[in-house]
């Protein structure tokens, strides 16, 4: 199907963005990388009256490590390839790089954004739960209200809702740099790689002789929202690691999910699917080598 | 040309480049890329198959990278560079792939073809030799609905070995 008629602006400086959306509000959509948002508009399942298209507006650009190397900004309009191939990334924010070869196929990666998955909040989408893992920061411009920056994890609370308001756009992410100590892990379950994932795990804690503390860890897909386990990090606090206490916190971080039926399954399927993904990025992150599974795809010719 | 940064429009007026050569027009915003190639510019090897981002049929390289004609508006493209699979070919610069999707017998219908072409070369361009492990990863963003990724994956490992 094809898009219903909608209007379309190209500002070329984020105040004049601003500014458009302050008049136009939530008949208003902000075009970024669109590759959900095209998706869902040939389907008709949304028709925004105006498409604000912040693809020139040259601040939004941009991967940048902080003077004090504390955190890296992700600009607004940094597609998820450029995040991809990013040797900042790679080296300050390693969940990140590990998350970004599950995202979507290669030519939507060379036009979607990273902040757009974090501004849609797709359920099923590695950024949201990645920001979540990692602290991130996320920040919010609007003409009236000025900038804010929403911790990830007050960010997203409910299926496609987040704090973000009708006038805001999403500006950049901070996420804080990794610290020596720290470890990460990700993985997940998709019908075809690359695909949105039915069951994904997202993993930060730290590991200093042996031992495991701050654990993050965060389960997507299941849920309306990614879900960050506090069982999972008061069990692991002060721990070693063991296959027992890996079960352990699967256990207890499954427990915590609240898994909706849908196409990919019933809720025990997806706990079921949650409980092995959880073991396994435990076991590849705090065990020995050999407990790292064979990475997804490999057994094909 | 229309100010779009203040303005809110129905049609505008674009200025790019389409396979080397200007291109000057004016287009309603809602027409996506991969309508405006086929049906304005009678370049048809991108087809449309699913407008949802999901099968890679449309694919076109815009600016340098391949993305997706249906999840981007014709509008957008003002002041860049697009290129089809007709300038690919035209140029040479997809001989060993052609060569190689007709040696392998790489394509049964021939509807993904353009769009398997267009993700391969940009798959090579990147990496002179992947393994195949790699090449279905690249291709994975492409379906083919005869079902005929062997010989794909078998072709474009064949001119992963050749020059153009």
């Amino acid at each position: 199907m094809k898009a219903s008629g909608f209007q379309y602006a190209r500002p070329s400086s984020l105040a004049e963005a601003c500014a458009l959306l302050a008049e136009h509000g939530s008949d208003a959509r902000i075009l970024a990388g669109g590759q959900s948002m095209f998706a869902t508009l040939n389907l008709r399942l949304s028709a925004p009256s105006l498409l604000i298209d912040i693809n020139r507006i040259e601040e939004l650009k941009g991967i940048v490590l902080a003077e004090d190397a504390s955190h890296v900004r992700i600009g607004a309009l940094v597609r998820h390839a450029e995040t991809a191939s990013s040797a900042l990334v790679e080296r300050h924010l390693p969940l990140l790089h590990m998350a970004m070869r599950h995202v979507a196929h290669p030519a939507v990666r060379n036009r979607g954004t990273t902040c757009g998955s974090l501004a849609l909040a797709d359920p099923s989408a590695e950024m949201p739960a990645c920001a979540i893992t990692l602290d991130a920061l996320l920040v919010l411009q609007s003409r009236d209200g000025g900038v804010r920056e929403v911790p990830a994890v007050d960010y997203f609370f409910g299926l496609y809702e987040t704090a973000r308001q009708d006038d805001e756009i999403l500006i950049e992410a901070l996420y804080p740099a990794c610290q020596p100590q720290e470890v990460f892990g990700f993985d997940e379950l998709a019908r075809r790689h690359g695909d949105f994932a039915m069951v994904g795990v997202a993993l930060r804690a730290s590991h200093a002789q042996g031992i495991i503390s701050d654990l993050r860890l965060t389960t997507f897909g299941t849920d309306p929202m990614p879900i960050l386990s506090t069982a999972a990090a008061a069990l692991a606090q002060g721990q070693a690691w063991s296959v027992a206490l890996g079960e352990e916190i699967a256990r207890a971080a499954v427990a915590e999910l609240n898994p909706d039926h849908n196409h990919f399954g019933s809720p025990e399927v997806k706990r079921l699917q949650a409980a092995a993904l959880i073991r396994r990025v435990l076991a590849a992150t705090f065990g020995a080598p050999a407990d790292s599974t064979i990475p997804y795809g490999a057994s094909h010719g | 040309m229309d100010d779009l940064s203040v303005r809110c429009v129905e049609h505008a007026n674009i200025q790019f480049t389409l396979n080397g050569k200007d291109v000057n027009c004016l287009v309603p915003v809602r027409r996506n890329l991969v309508d405006f190639l086929r049906q304005d510019m009678g370049l048809t090897a991108a087809h449309v198959g699913c407008e949802v981002g999901v099968c890679g049929a449309c694919n076109v390289r815009v600016d340098g990278a391949v993305v997706r004609g249906c999840l981007m508006l014709a509008v957008q493209v003002d002041g860049l560079s697009v290129e089809t699979l007709e300038g690919l070919a035209e140029s040479g610069e997809i001989a060993a792939l052609q060569r190689a999707f007709v040696t392998r017998n790489a394509m049964q219908c021939g509807f993904c073809t353009p769009g398997m072409l267009m993700t391969a070369n940009e798959l090579l361009q990147a990496r002179a030799c992947p393994s195949r492990l790699e090449i279905r990863d690249a291709i994975s963003g492409n379906y083919c609905r005869c079902t005929g990724y062997q010989a794909i994956v078998d072709a474009i490992e064949m001119a992963a070995g050749e020059d153009a």
